[in-house]
């Protein structure tokens, strides 16, 4: 029985989207170099064996560059998934649990990934 | 989750073939969504073919001549008929536009004419536009201000200030942009859509209104303003030509600017 404006307005304004809107786009330009950065690198070391492998990983720029694409890529992830969930899903305790399973999910991953390249970078 | 299938009782049908007379030489067939609330039945497009000759040449001149001529039940909106009142919005050949702009000959094959998509239908080709009107009145559309206006005198505005305003104030709130978005379509009810968004930036960019951060800060939400993801099918389809896309992308220049 709520009248049409009633419905529009809603529960007001978030006052937010403006910090998801821009790290979205700020994780998505750095992404660019990143990513080719790191397939130029992953080529040149196409053939060669773990060792060689486990020196490029320990140089700091290395290490520094693969944790920076690690966090870009999830972080990225993350947001983009979000978008896709709330254009989508329109159950709100359904949203919710998938709003909050895909941020822990990407959260892990980027964990794991940073672990991976210390491991990697300080020979564990 | 958003529904990719019409429910059984939107599954559109064939309807009747209202065929010229013989002899006709110029025929062209309209073929025109049809539905009415009162008759319980399913939805369905009859066809209407129609003479050319006989005929003035923009689409809303044929609908007006079948609903004189053959079939006085069809219902649409019309009233301008010079692309100024917005209210003969429909999708013409899988666009939206003004039938009273679209000329028959750029209509390869039939044409098929159907309501703005995604709106509820109240019969034919009228959509119901309870929603985006309200949310029209949600974002204030009138100058406000806290500053009394100068004595004996309007509010002054320089050439540049009011140059900045055209491309907006042009807009006839047909709602093709609206429709046209997917992002409307799935979260038509919490996103303002094309439409509403360039009319909530002509207050924002008007200079003489001092709520500009008032106005940002009703619009500043995921899904409000940030549904809008650069789609751009409402700029390709405005028969006004207008850019709604460059002003949704100048409300989040200013999200950002003035953080």
């Amino acid at each position: 029985m709520r009248s049409t404006l009633g419905r529009v307005r809603g529960m007001g304004s978030a006052r937010d989207g403006t910090h998801h809107f821009f790290a979205q786009r700020l994780t998505a330009i750095a992404l660019v170099p990143l990513t080719l950065w790191f397939v130029y690198s992953a080529v040149g070391l196409i053939g060669q064996d773990n060792g060689a492998v486990h020196e490029w990983a320990s140089h700091q720029i290395n290490a520094c560059g693969l944790i920076a694409l690690v966090i870009a890529t999830f972080h990225h992830a993350q947001l983009g998934l979000q978008t896709v969930i709330e254009d989508y899903v329109h159950r709100e305790g359904t949203k919710f649990i998938v709003l909050i399973g895909t941020k822990l999910v990407c959260a892990a991953f980027a964990i794991a990934g940073i672990v991976a390249v210390i491991k990697l970078a300080f020979g564990g | 989750m958003a529904e990719f299938t019409l429910p059984a009782n939107s599954k559109i049908g064939e309807g009747k073939t209202h065929r010229a007379p013989s002899g006709t030489k110029r025929i062209k067939t309209f073929k025109i969504y049809r539905w009415n609330p009162d008759d319980g039945q399913n939805p369905r497009v009859d066809s209407f073919e129609i003479d050319l000759d006989q005929c003035a040449p923009m689409v809303l001149d044929a609908l007006i001549k079948i609903k004189t001529e053959i079939d006085t039940t069809v219902t649409f909106r019309r009233s301008c008929r010079e692309g100024i009142c917005g209210s003969c919005a429909m999708n013409i050949d899988g666009t939206n536009t003004l039938a009273c702009l679209k000329p028959i000959d750029e209509i390869k094959g039939d044409a098929k004419i159907y309501p703005l998509p995604h709106m509820l239908v109240i019969k034919d080709l009228v959509p119901d536009l309870t929603v985006p009107y309200a949310q029209y009145a949600s974002i204030q559309p009138w100058l406000q201000t806290e500053s009394a206006p100068p004595p004996d005198a309007e509010r002054r505005q320089s050439e540049a200030e009011r140059a900045k305003l055209d491309g907006l104030w042009e807009c006839v709130l047909c709602f093709c942009c609206s429709t046209s978005c997917p992002s409307y379509w799935w979260n038509g009810e919490r996103y303002l859509g094309p439409a509403i968004l360039l009319q909530a930036y002509r207050w924002i960019a008007d200079s003489r209104d001092e709520m500009a951060g008032e106005r940002l800060d009703n619009l500043e939400d995921p899904f409000r303003l940030y549904r809008c993801h650069t789609i751009m099918n409402c700029t390709k389809t405005c028969p006004k030509g207008l850019n709604p896309g460059k002003a949704i992308a100048e409300i989040k220049k200013m999200m950002v600017m003035r953080r």
